[in-house]
């Protein structure tokens, strides 16, 4: 009886169901609106659209762990999808080669982009500000302004966003890469070195330099991982869209930083988990989803968007404060 | 001493990238060195060496005539305004004026601002015409002003700035008829009558929301009786938000029959949601031919769309500047000019109270000629 009680009140202090309850309210009150929210068909629609996000908010998170930021990731996934697309268009390269590609060559950005934080002393916000204007200039050149429209991919790789063969035909294929992206991160970041060592850098810098820790190899890692993933969000981009564009994911990375926000992930490094990313992303991809949905004019739904975001960081932020409350008055105890 | 090295060779390789910018675009591989030089850098080489060379053999190529002129269009990246922008050159081309006579800027982001700060830059060079695919109808009005203060020939084209900024519009295909066009294919395609959505780009697209405008009006005539307009959806000419918008069009009237989305991003991103669906829903708008011959057929999404040729967009564009500048036209009524091998243009009242030239009517893609065209653009 005493533990039941107990852990009913550490589940509803956390910070991850004071997000659950924001996305249960957001939702009922979308499906209230219109009826057609919950279904199957649009839930899935959902997922597919915002599984980029999804899988970038990942990558962000570990980025932010090491109290570092990559506003560059929209440039990244627009260089890579665009030069993985016009490779496809000039050699009709098979689907899975063109992933590989398009993943190889968004490692490769984000490993410049970590050496040069690294190495070159450069703040993270600085650095990636002049990346994201290199990369989408180079994307803008190395496609000559041109798209690559649908009819220069070749079927399979169109088809890869519409078939269910990674999901063992039960999910879409594009939902499926997410769940496993999930699945690899929560494993990786809870129960290996290599996950804590994320975490220790964000924590305390001095600490984790005395313990051993190599900390440029784990920055210019997670600045690596990043753009693997804007690689391979890329890839996922070009997919479900059917055309690579030069401007494509501008902006994606203020969606996805307020998806790692919204989760719970800390700023100022250190502070995040898997599952709050997870719930911050699926806020977004709701707020995306459902607000043309319920029938307000546009210039409204921007402004309730920033107002879910603010709400559900505010919210956030409290559960945080009464958790630690609690935890220091245990230790007083 | 180690930092000084470092500090000269950032220096010299910042230097290297702004020359590598500007003289070929093949050579990509100085620029990443260089963070914040680049950026600039990264459009068109060829208009970052104009303006530097631009005194010298504007006085030596007295053939073809004097002056400098520019296009600015709506913004980088979009195969659309690449088009305007070579039709515009060919023409220059045409009229023997050289490459340091001409310059093309294409905007960071398709917003008023970037255009402004573009304007302010071409003032400041002293040009002698201007021709602008407005993004804004009034906010490039002081701009535009003071450009026009200092001898300046100021045109739109494409879109339209306000009548007060421009000496006239070089128009696409008149609003009329394109809203008259398009209505007209909504009414083929649902069959005579029932529920139709608009997917347009931004709400603050003069182009857009004069043929909105204009579709409004056809469709209070009594042939259209039978079809209801349901909703004007914006996807801001984002692929993302556009399918949003068209999924949630397509969730919130199960009766809808079709679609209209007279911009070419919007066009593309309702075509791979209908066709991914299966939705029965027809397409129809405005889009490019080689992004959506994909879609085009006749049990496909879109059985045919129309467009003009942005090519003869900017080629107008630039014999309309040439003939302002030289003084051959006003930018009044009545006046008539030839632009070339295009053949002879009249200049007519325009509905906002300024004046404009109409380039032809839309052109129609249907599934027997976008093979060819696809690859034209």
């Amino acid at each position: 009886m005493e533990k039941k009680k107990f852990d009913w009140k550490k589940i509803t202090g956390s910070r991850e169901m004071s997000l659950v309850i924001v996305l249960i309210v957001l939702c009922l009150f979308v499906q209230i609106r219109n009826s057609s929210f919950l279904t199957s068909e649009t839930l899935e629609d959902m997922f597919r659209n915002y599984a980029v996000i999804f899988i970038l908010a990942l990558g962000m998170m570990c980025v932010l762990l090491t109290g570092g930021i990559d506003i560059s990731i929209g440039s990244t996934l627009a260089f890579s999808g665009m030069a993985a697309g016009l490779v496809m268009r000039d050699y009709m390269i098979p689907t899975p080669v063109s992933f590989l590609l398009s993943m190889a060559i968004g490692a490769g950005l984000g490993l410049v982009v970590g050496m040069i934080i690294t190495k070159g002393k450069v703040p993270p916000i600085v650095c990636t500000l002049g990346f994201m204007n290199i990369y989408r200039g180079l994307t803008y050149l190395i496609a000559k302004s041109q798209w690559v429209a649908a009819y220069q991919f070749t079927d399979s790789f169109k088809n890869f966003a519409l078939t269910k063969y990674l999901g063992f035909g039960l999910v879409n294929n594009m939902i499926a890469v997410t769940i496993y992206c999930y699945i690899i991160f929560f494993v990786v970041m809870k129960w290996t070195t290599i996950g804590r060592r994320v975490y220790a850098v964000g924590s305390n810098v001095e600490a984790a330099a005395v313990s051993g820790i190599n900390i440029g190899h784990v920055k210019i890692g997670v600045y690596t991982l990043m753009g693997f993933l804007c690689g391979l969000g890329g890839a996922l981009w070009t997919s479900l869209y059917k055309s690579a564009q030069g401007d494509m994911a501008t902006g994606i990375e203020m969606d996805v930083i307020a998806a790692c926000v919204v989760g719970g992930v800390s700023l100022t490094g250190g502070r995040g988990s898997v599952v709050g990313v997870f719930l911050g992303s699926l806020t977004i991809a709701i707020i995306g989803k459902a607000l043309p949905l319920i029938g307000v004019s546009q210039f409204w739904q921007s402004a309730i968007k920033g107002l879910i975001i603010l709400v559900a960081v505010i919210l956030n932020v409290l559960a945080q404060r009464t958790m630690d409350k609690n935890n220091l008055r245990r230790r007083e105890m | 001493m180690k930092k000084k090295v470092l500090s000269v060779l950032l220096a010299v390789s910042m230097i290297g990238a702004m020359l590598a910018g500007c003289g070929s675009a093949s050579e990509q591989a100085a620029a990443p060195v260089a963070e914040e030089t680049a950026p600039a850098k990264e459009e068109a080489p060829a208009e970052e060496a104009a303006p530097a060379e631009e005194a010298a053999p504007a006085e030596e190529s007295g053939a073809a005539g004097e002056g400098t002129f520019a296009l600015v269009t709506k913004s980088a990246g979009n195969p659309y305004n690449e088009r305007e922008a070579a039709g515009f050159e060919e023409a220059m081309k045409a009229m023997g004026y050289s490459d340091s006579q001409i310059i093309i800027r294409h905007p960071e982001s398709a917003t008023a601002d970037a255009q402004i700060t573009t304007i302010n830059e071409l003032i400041a060079q002293n040009v002698s015409a201007i021709a602008i695919a407005a993004n804004d109808q009034d906010a490039l009005q002081p701009v535009c002003e003071q450009a026009a203060s200092q001898g300046i020939k100021i045109i739109s084209l494409d879109s339209t700035l306000n009548a007060a900024s421009r000496l006239t519009h070089v128009n696409q295909a008149g609003t009329q008829i394109i809203g008259q066009t398009l209505m007209d294919a909504v009414k083929d395609l649902a069959g005579g009558e029932g529920q139709w959505a608009i997917l347009s780009a931004t709400s603050q697209a003069s182009n857009q929301n004069a043929w909105i405008a204009a579709m409004k009006e056809v469709m209070e005539g009594e042939d259209y009786a039978g079809l209801e307009l349901v909703e004007v959806a914006y996807g801001d000419d984002e692929y993302q938000k556009s399918v949003d918008q068209t999924q949630a069009l397509l969730t919130n009237y199960p009766d809808l029959k079709v679609i209209c989305a007279p911009t070419t991003v919007g066009i593309m991103a309702a075509a791979g949601v209908l066709q991914d669906k299966g939705s029965a829903v027809k397409l129809t708008g405005l889009g490019l031919p080689s992004e959506m011959a994909d879609y085009i057929g006749t049990d496909n999404v879109c059985p045919y769309m129309y467009l003009w040729n942005p090519i003869d967009v900017g080629r107008l564009g630039a014999y309309t500047s040439v003939a302002l500048v030289n003084g051959d036209i006003t930018g009044a009524a009545g006046e008539t000019f030839t632009a070339g091998e295009m053949g002879g243009y009249e200049i007519v009242e325009a509905s906002d109270g300024g004046t404009e030239i109409i380039v032809g009517p839309p052109f129609a893609f249907t599934p027997d000629n976008i093979d060819e065209w696809k690859s034209v653009y």
